[in-house]
């Protein structure tokens, strides 16, 4: 039910010690980016049923944010990184 | 038929065996003028007023369950107009009014009891604020009164008035507010939109929207394809789901919201009250349960249930603020999905498909704006022209930059 998250830092953790931040997927467009492109990035989501990803923020623990994976449909949770290494893991590809 | 005291007495003298079903279950006709996806509180009333105000009648209601199986029945029965902004308040003041004379209009006995709602505040900053809401009421001809904190205890003594950190100060009240019973306002309006000619067509789920050159021709559903000249989507939590059928790109994010309701009690609150500390609410209903609920789970779901914690936040918020209340015992608890949009307000509006409507983003206020909502939405697809007080409920007033962000919080659904 998605009432413990595993912080790859602080270990298995209550859901209340993290703040979420929202949909992980919309990539943030660079500063001269048409209004089109910000449009998209800060109000139009995917929504999906199923699997997703979300930003949540450790604020209780080591205040890093954390990319959780999980079903939002049975709210099972398939893994959490932290939200920097899966950027440079991106970058690397 | 009609209900009145003579039918209630004429039934029961034959054993209230003779009493017919409110409305048929109709076959899927092969076309129609409209199709209304989602069988709940909104698309009904759509129907509803599409057929009494409007004269369409050729039309199908789709719904994938049973008819007001989502957040008609999900919800904590609320209804009021006490908004700010520009863009709400005039909408929700209209719903107020149809509320007022629904149950004579559907003949239906929704149990509209506006019993008053207490909007508590617990500092000097939040009593600028309520106060400056209530101005904003007050100037769109809305009752509004800013009560002090005797005027709190003598209507509902129970609260926790001298709470080390939250403090009650007072309340901005709205008399007219109340509850409705919520089964009974889907019932009324399926009633109402059957007798009228409407299908109603029961555990019917849309999979695909049929289009040629540019324009909506009907539905794939998982009782056949059935033609329309219109569409209209009113499909709550869903809407994501249904939208992306016909390639909509949307402002919307799926959440669940739980409600509680306990025990049955004997009459204590008679108000609808609110905490203005946390998101907290409560009313109690006339069967006597305490009827109330907090916020949202914060996370994306499509589960039609929630997370143990929220429901320990909300018995902790329920304690801080009527102490009593740990007495109670809780009796069940539910969650419905919400169609959360990146300002809070929803959306009544053309899409770019122009025979495809769309009613969406309710959040978690959906309830109170049944009314309103079906008889704009009705507005909208009968004349093809937006009803003047849904005129800021815009699709694309996110990238025009004219967001009816009435809570302040940004674009961020689950905070809205």
């Amino acid at each position: 039910m998605a009432s413990l998250i595993t912080c790859p830092h602080c270990g298995t953790r209550p859901k209340e010690e993290f703040s979420i931040r929202g949909a992980a997927a919309p990539k943030r467009p660079s500063p001269t980016a048409k209004d089109e492109a910000w449009h998209r990035y800060v109000y139009v989501r995917d929504n999906p049923k199923g699997r997703y990803q979300e930003y949540w923020h450790h604020v209780a623990g080591c205040r890093r944010f954390l990319v959780v994976e999980r079903d939002n449909l049975t709210h099972e949770v398939f893994g959490v990184t932290d939200a920097a290494e899966l950027e440079r893991a991106g970058a690397g590809e | 038929m009609r209900y009145s005291a003579y039918s209630i007495f004429k039934e029961a003298l034959s054993g209230n065996r003779m009493w017919k079903p409110a409305w048929r279950e109709p076959q899927p006709k092969p076309h129609y003028d409209v199709i209304i996806v989602g069988g709940g509180g909104h698309g009904l009333a759509t129907a509803y007023y599409l057929a009494k105000e409007f004269g369409i009648t050729n039309v199908a209601v789709l719904e994938k369950g049973y008819l007001g199986s989502g957040n008609v029945g999900r919800n904590t029965t609320i209804i009021r107009s006490n908004y700010l902004l520009e863009g709400n308040n005039p909408f929700y003041e209209f719903s107020l009014k149809l509320w007022e004379g629904l149950e004579r209009d559907f003949n239906y006995n929704a149990m509209v009891s506006q019993r008053g709602m207490l909007n508590l505040f617990h500092s000097d900053g939040q009593r600028d604020q309520y106060a400056r809401k209530g101005n904003g009421m007050r100037l769109h001809g809305v009752d509004a009164e800013l009560l002090d904190r005797e005027q709190v205890r003598r209507k509902a003594p129970y609260l926790n008035f001298d709470h080390a950190r939250f403090p009650i100060m007072g309340a901005l009240y709205q008399k007219r507010a109340g509850t409705v019973r919520h089964d009974a306002v889907a019932w009324g309006y399926g009633r109402g939109a059957d007798a009228r000619g409407v299908d109603l067509i029961q555990h019917c789920e849309v999979t695909g929207i049929r289009r040629e050159s540019g324009l909506v021709v009907g539905v794939e559903t998982t009782k056949g394809f059935i033609g329309c000249n219109k569409l209209a989507l009113a499909a709550a939590g869903n809407t994501t789901t249904v939208g992306r059928m016909a390639d909509l790109e949307l402002p919307i994010e799926s959440h669940v919201l739980q409600a509680f309701v306990s025990e049955g009690l004997k009459p204590v609150v008679d108000h609808v009250i609110t905490y203005g500390a946390g998101h907290f609410y409560i009313s109690q209903s006339d069967k006597g349960g305490l009827v109330f609920g907090a916020e949202i789970d914060f996370y994306s779901s499509y589960a039609q249930r929630g997370n143990l914690a929220t429901v320990e936040h909300t018995m902790e918020e329920g304690v801080s603020l009527i102490p009593g209340l740990s007495r109670a015992k809780v009796l069940r608890s539910w969650g419905g999905v919400m169609d959360m949009s990146m300002d809070g307000s929803p959306i009544i509006d053309r899409t770019p498909i122009d025979n495809l409507y769309l009613n969406c983003g309710w959040c978690y206020g959906g309830f109170k704006a049944t009314p309103a909502s079906g008889f704009c939405f009705a507005h909208l697809i009968a004349k093809n022209e937006t009803h003047h007080v849904t005129r800021f409920m815009r699709l694309d007033r996110f990238e025009r930059g004219y967001t009816i962000d009435e809570a302040g919080r940004g674009p961020q659904p689950n905070l809205h």
